[in-house]
């Protein structure tokens, strides 16, 4: 929070850490996934993203304005509209995804009472909000650049794809999705930074590895595993919307067993579901389970037994 | 005091059980998918309301109290069937569009509260007008959820297209998850009318209610207010209004002072 309480008297460890300063590091490390996106579907894909991002902070103002508490400048709303920006294909009409922003910010993050108060990942409520509502116009993939269906449909229908593509992201998808290179460096921004670690998106990778090998039907197919690994919105996912502050467990046990839920949601979505993408409903129902996981893992305060008991009682 | 009138006001607006009491919210989130099915599910559920409200009351002398229960539930079921049989004769469409709703019409929580709140206690004509009221009241609901469905979901109302051609209907609100969204703004949408009037000085309360406060000698055991609150005047009143306030203070208090004793 930026603005700082003024507490005297014994000594206080003080971080630099601000939410703008958090959320600016995030926009800076989205960066080379929203370049590559825009260098790999055309500039409409910039329009989209423009678009979205003045949707949520418009909304956002608005509502600062009605509310009278401007929160804008955290800027929570342009991370909420980048990230739902490049979830979306490049073909989506305009006002579908300024709507997805509008839902974003207004439903699922102020309405719940603002940042920190909303209990899923606003972005990705917002995609599954418009993959309900506009199921063709969401998994529009033809475009200019590719056409043909995504490498991971292409796999699910049992055709080969090419996994060096994928991980250059020359293919088709979302606009923020389909390059794990550039995702790739921008969470090393955030984990040089110390923004995010790799407790939920290491366990989430792993798992979600761990189950393909056993649930697959290939194996331990390092060509099968890596073209999952490679395909769709897992590692967009698994480094920007899993490690989400509000929306991720706060104790340590729990982030590993939000990770692993997150794994296991998505290989069963993949491998089981009638989709080829599981990636944000898994998200999104981890984030539903959030309350319950930190329950069940709250570390006992010291001089204290499990369940809240004095240990001289 | 005209009982009438304020029986069916008291169901539209003062308690509406839909955005008020939240009763029968099943029927209210599963058939509510257009204006048409809302009105229908609200007109069968008003009618049979009304009439085993009437019944009942007539029997309220008759039922013995410690099997009112089934009894309501035998009454209610005549009603559902009868009414039915007589969808599935004159509109098998809507019949079939409300499905198993309809017999699940019996297990209404509206129609069983008000048997049990108010029928049961109450003479037959202001309890046939209190089952007209509340139906009037979960069919102007139902019907406004469908409507803002229908319209945002299918761009149609009453299945006439509405929206213009390049609108694109928003699927979701013909779904599950709209039904919670449109519930939820109706009902923030009707508190914030009440909360305007509250704060001109004009609550709903006080409309047509001829409710002087005198609670002992009100035979109106529909009022909230019998249930919620200034039941017992005098000193108990002043107690119960007190012991929220200090209760969560001397919890903390006694908290403090046991872990101060623990750490000598």
């Amino acid at each position: 929070m930026s603005g700082s309480y003024q507490v005297s008297s014994n000594p206080h460890i003080r971080s630099k850490a601000t939410t703008s300063g958090i959320m600016l590091s995030v926009i800076v490390a989205l960066m080379p996934a929203t370049g590559f996106g825009i260098y790999n579907f055309g500039p409409r894909a910039l329009a989209v993203i423009l678009v979205t991002i003045a949707s949520t902070v418009l909304t956002e103002y608005l509502f600062g304005l009605y509310r009278k508490k401007m929160t804008i400048t955290d800027l929570s709303a342009v991370v909420t509209g980048l990230l739902l920006a490049l979830n979306l294909p490049v073909t989506i009409p305009l006002w579908i995804a300024a709507l997805g922003g509008v839902f974003a910010i207004l439903v699922v993050k102020l309405l719940f009472g603002g940042l920190g108060q909303n209990f899923m990942n606003p972005a990705l409520a917002a995609r599954c909000f418009l993959l309900i509502s506009f199921p063709t116009q969401m998994t529009a993939f033809d475009c200019d650049a590719y056409t043909g269906a995504t490498p991971l449909a292409a796999l699910k229908a049992g055709e080969q794809v090419n996994v060096l593509d994928m991980v250059i992201g020359h293919t088709g998808g979302t606009i923020g999705e389909t390059s794990v290179i550039a995702i790739a460096v921008g969470a090393c921004i955030l984990i040089l930074l110390g923004v995010i670690d790799l407790r939920v998106p290491g366990s989430y990778i792993v798992t979600f590895v761990v189950f393909i090998c056993i649930f697959g039907g290939r194996g331990f197919d390092p060509y099968y595993i890596s073209a999952q690994l490679a395909g769709g919105g897992l590692m967009l996912g698994a480094f920007f919307m899993a490690t989400d502050y509000v929306t991720r467990p706060v104790t340590i046990k729990g982030q590993y067993l939000f990770g692993i839920f997150l794994g296991l949601m998505t290989g069963i979505f993949r491998i089981f579901g009638p989709g080829a993408e599981g990636v944000s409903y898994a998200i999104i129902l981890g984030n539903l389970l959030v309350p319950l996981i930190e329950k069940a893992t709250r570390p006992t305060a010291f001089g204290y037994k499990r369940g809240g008991a004095h240990r001289g009682k | 005091m005209n009982r009438a009138g304020e029986r069916l006001l008291n169901g539209l607006v003062k308690e509406n059980p839909t955005f008020v009491l939240m009763l029968g919210m099943c029927p209210t989130l599963a058939v509510t998918t257009s204006a048409m099915n809302g009105l229908g599910m609200g007109l069968t559920t008003m009618a049979v309301l009304a009439l085993s409200n009437l019944l009942i009351s007539l029997l309220r002398k008759i039922i013995p109290d410690r099997v009112r229960i089934p009894a309501f539930i035998v009454v209610i079921a005549s009603f559902v069937t009868a009414v039915q049989l007589l969808l599935e004769g004159y509109l098998p469409a809507l019949n079939k569009a409300l499905g198993v709703y309809i017999p699940l019409i019996v297990v209404n929580c509206i129609i069983l509260g008000r048997a049990e709140s108010y029928a049961y206690s109450n003479p037959p004509l202001p309890s046939l007008f209190d089952g007209i009221g509340m139906g009037l009241g979960f069919t102007v609901a139902l019907t406004c959820i469908g409507a803002v469905r229908e319209i945002l979901g299918a761009g149609e109302l009453f299945g006439y297209a509405l929206m213009p051609d390049a609108f694109e209907p928003i699927r979701i609100f013909g779904q599950a998850p709209g039904a919670f969204f449109v519930l939820a703004s109706l009902v923030a949408l009707q508190n914030f009318v009440k909360e305007k009037r509250k704060a001109a000085g004009k609550p709903y309360e006080k409309i047509g209610s001829g409710c002087g406060e005198d609670c002992l000698n009100c035979s109106d055991t529909g009022c909230a207010r019998r249930f919620y609150g200034e039941k017992k005047a005098g000193k108990e009143k002043a107690a119960a209004a007190e012991k929220p306030m200090s209760a969560p203070g001397m919890a903390g208090d006694l908290e403090i002072v046991n872990l101060e004793e623990e750490e000598k």
